[in-house]
């Protein structure tokens, strides 16, 4: 296993930390105050390439490797958790799951402009009664001659209001044999007629970001909008986990360096009992643990990006590297306001929107108690990977920079 | 257009100088493209693209220099070369301009050269003077704006920015012009540029390949360096009832002071 990063990586790591800290640190808060999202944001992500960034160049991407996907999840985070919820969405559980599940007619229509930036897409699977239950969704996909007919609602979808594509889990089967052979997946346009979308308001972080719901009624789509085979959706769902979970976790990881850089930064202005805080072993303990976790989520993260580089099936680490790093990001945001002291309290310092920002990756991409149980699952020998009817193809310079 | 773009490899502006063992140093501060040459680079591009032609960016420096070219490259240059000599090591700026200059004629028939206003490490701001000096070019710099460009006439018009307010000077081509940061906004490394300079194979041209042999001398020695003593500074908060009071306390603590 090689974790080292190339000059590519640390050049593609810097061009995205750049534009993070230039371009949107200096108005973020302002963003998160107004609970809107900076218009500038998605175009101008757009524009970098970086909503296209591990996508082959032939279908509209940058040609760089799951680790640059990695690094500029850190970055952007780092930042603020809404760009990095962009790359989730938009990379993660739509493009990437266009890529390995997809036609080549569905690659050209819907995998180039995403890839290219000219269209925004989300994944859509969460519904109001429904999270990590997925072989519980009840919105449905009836067939009506070639084409499908959508209903249902789907909730707490980040960049709802923004997306023009999304990537859709709905019930096709409903007398399946086992309940996930019921579902399906699905590409749809969200300007279709009877699609409605709309944001939530009043969620306690990611504020500067989209987080909303879709609603479909009687919505018609054709046969080709079906990504997979009947049947195939809960599978092609959690595969597209493995890839928007590697971003979630990346992204945490970016976090936990925020909080350790602010903390760091405090520590060393601030001075108490004589001296600055930074001496003071109880405000080292706390540095110090940031640290660590940096490390070890950094590793984590760099190990599933490998492996999917590899095209091994990542689905454990992908799971632990989430999972850690979520928990050690909320638990540095937490800490950091303790080294601030009151400070931290107040929104005149970043680490409070850090701590609002951390708690909802510990919710979404599957809950971290569901991690939990992934993870036993693999340590026990209940759970493994089975083939896929696709894989994720590995990484491959030839393949993934040639026209 | 044939331009050449004159880069430096210097720390982060983060960086804080220090003494140790009597030589300055930056530390293990990372190293990157000095981004007053940021400017320049994104300069020769926007030229290029208005007027066609080539781009190469060149760089005097030790090996770790050529991550400054890469930057360069990445952002959208042609080509990249990296002068590297020992005989180099300590140069001055006079040495520094006498190899820039040997390295732009080697290139043959450069239009245009730009460089940043200064390098942030010794912050001289002459380089481009210098150079332009010993090629026997007109030198254009501190230029804020290029309001004409005509390459078949060989002239152009520049903006410089002074003190007083905004020079419009024009000139015949070639020329080297140093730019300031009012010039532009230098444009992020593409993903296809940073691929593209991260498998660039960078040459290197050393003291003979560019003629220049024997002794190259600087002029500028450093006998001793020391770290100015530090000032302290004390905060006195200056009490009373109303802001007359509070004046007239100040007045006469400045008096004691004899700062008036």
């Amino acid at each position: 296993m090689d974790l080292s990063l190339t000059a590519e990586h640390e050049m593609a790591q810097k061009m995205v930390r750049d534009y993070a800290q230039k371009e949107v640190a200096p108005t973020i808060r302002e963003w998160d105050q107004k609970q809107e999202m900076s218009p500038d944001v998605l175009p101008r992500m757009a524009e970098l390439g970086i909503l296209g960034i591990c996508l082959p160049v032939r279908y509209g991407g940058q040609g760089m490797d799951f680790v640059a996907l990695g690094l500029a999840c850190e970055e952007l985070e780092a930042v603020d958790s809404t760009l990095r919820v962009i790359m989730s969405v938009h990379v993660g559980l739509s493009a990437l799951t266009l890529l390995q599940w997809g036609t080549d007619a569905q690659k050209e229509q819907f995998l180039t402009p995403l890839a290219k930036g000219e269209k925004i897409g989300c994944g859509a699977f969460t519904e109001p009664g429904m999270g990590s239950d997925v072989a519980n969704i009840q919105t449905t996909a009836k067939k009506d001659g070639t084409d499908f007919v959508l209903n249902g609602e789907k909730m707490w979808i980040s960049l709802a209001s923004k997306a023009d594509y999304a990537l859709l889990t709905a019930r096709t089967d409903f007398e399946p044999e086992r309940p996930s052979d019921a579902l399906s997946s699905f590409i749809i346009d969200l300007k279709s007629k009877g699609v409605t979308t709309g944001d939530i308001k009043g969620k306690l972080g990611v504020r500067a970001g989209s987080t909303g719901w879709i609603s479909l009624q009687d919505v018609r789509v054709p046969a080709e909008s079906l990504v997979g085979e009947e049947g195939e959706g809960f599978k092609i769902t959690m595969s597209g986990f493995d890839s928007g979970r590697y971003t979630v976790g990346a992204g945490a990881t970016g976090l936990i360096r925020a909080c350790l850089e602010a903390s760091v930064m405090y520590a060393n202005e601030r001075k108490a009992f004589g001296r600055s805080i930074a001496g003071h072993q109880l405000v080292q303990a706390k540095i110090a643990q940031m640290a660590q976790d940096y490390e070890i989520a950094r590793l984590l993260y760099l190990k599933a990006g490998w492996q999917k580089n590899e095209g091994e099936r990542n689905t454990f680490v992908t799971s632990m590297a989430k999972q850690f790093a979520t928990n050690a990001s909320f638990n540095a945001a937490s800490e950091a306001i303790a080294v601030h002291g009151g400070y931290g309290y107040s929104d005149e310092y970043p680490v409070e929107r850090y701590l609002r920002n951390s708690r909802g990756a510990m919710i979404y991409e599957g809950t971290n108690e569901i991690h939990s149980l992934i993870q036993a699952g693999y340590a026990l020998g209940t759970r493994k990977d089975r083939p896929l009817r696709k894989e994720m193809p590995g990484f491959d310079a030839d393949f993934w920079q040639s026209e | 257009m044939n331009i050449v773009v004159c880069v430096k490899q210097t720390p982060d502006t983060a960086a804080t100088l220090t003494v140790e063992n009597g030589k300055a140093s930056w530390g293990e501060a990372p190293l990157v493209l000095n981004p007053w040459d940021e400017y320049a680079v994104e300069q020769a591009l926007v030229t290029q693209e208005a007027e066609g032609g080539q781009v190469t960016a060149i760089c005097l420096g030790p090996e770790t220099a050529e991550d400054a070219l890469k930057q360069a490259l990445a952002m959208g240059c042609d080509e990249a070369i990296l002068i590297h000599d020992a005989l180099f090591d300590s140069a001055d700026s006079l040495v520094a301009s006498r190899v820039l200059a040997a390295g732009i004629q080697k290139l043959e028939l450069v239009d245009l050269v730009f460089f940043g206003k200064s390098a942030v490490d010794t912050d001289t701001g002459i380089m481009g003077s210098q150079v332009a000096r010993r090629l026997g070019w007109p030198s254009l710099n501190l230029v804020a704006a290029i309001s004409e460009m005509d390459p078949s006439a060989k002239t152009m018009t520049v903006e410089r920015l002074l003190e007083e307010g905004r020079q419009v000077v024009s000139g015949p081509l070639p020329a080297v012009v140093s730019v300031v940061k009012e010039i532009n906004e230098p444009r992020y490394p593409s993903f296809m540029g940073i691929r593209k300079a991260s498998k660039a194979e960078i040459p290197r041209w050393s003291a003979s390949e560019i003629g220049l042999e024997g002794e190259v001398g600087s002029a500028l020695t450093w006998p001793a360096i020391q770290v100015p003593a530090k000032g302290t500074t004390e905060c006195e908060i200056i009490e009373g009832s109303d802001a007359a009071e509070i004046a007239g306390k100040l007045v006469d603590r400045l008096f004691e002071e004899k700062v008036i």
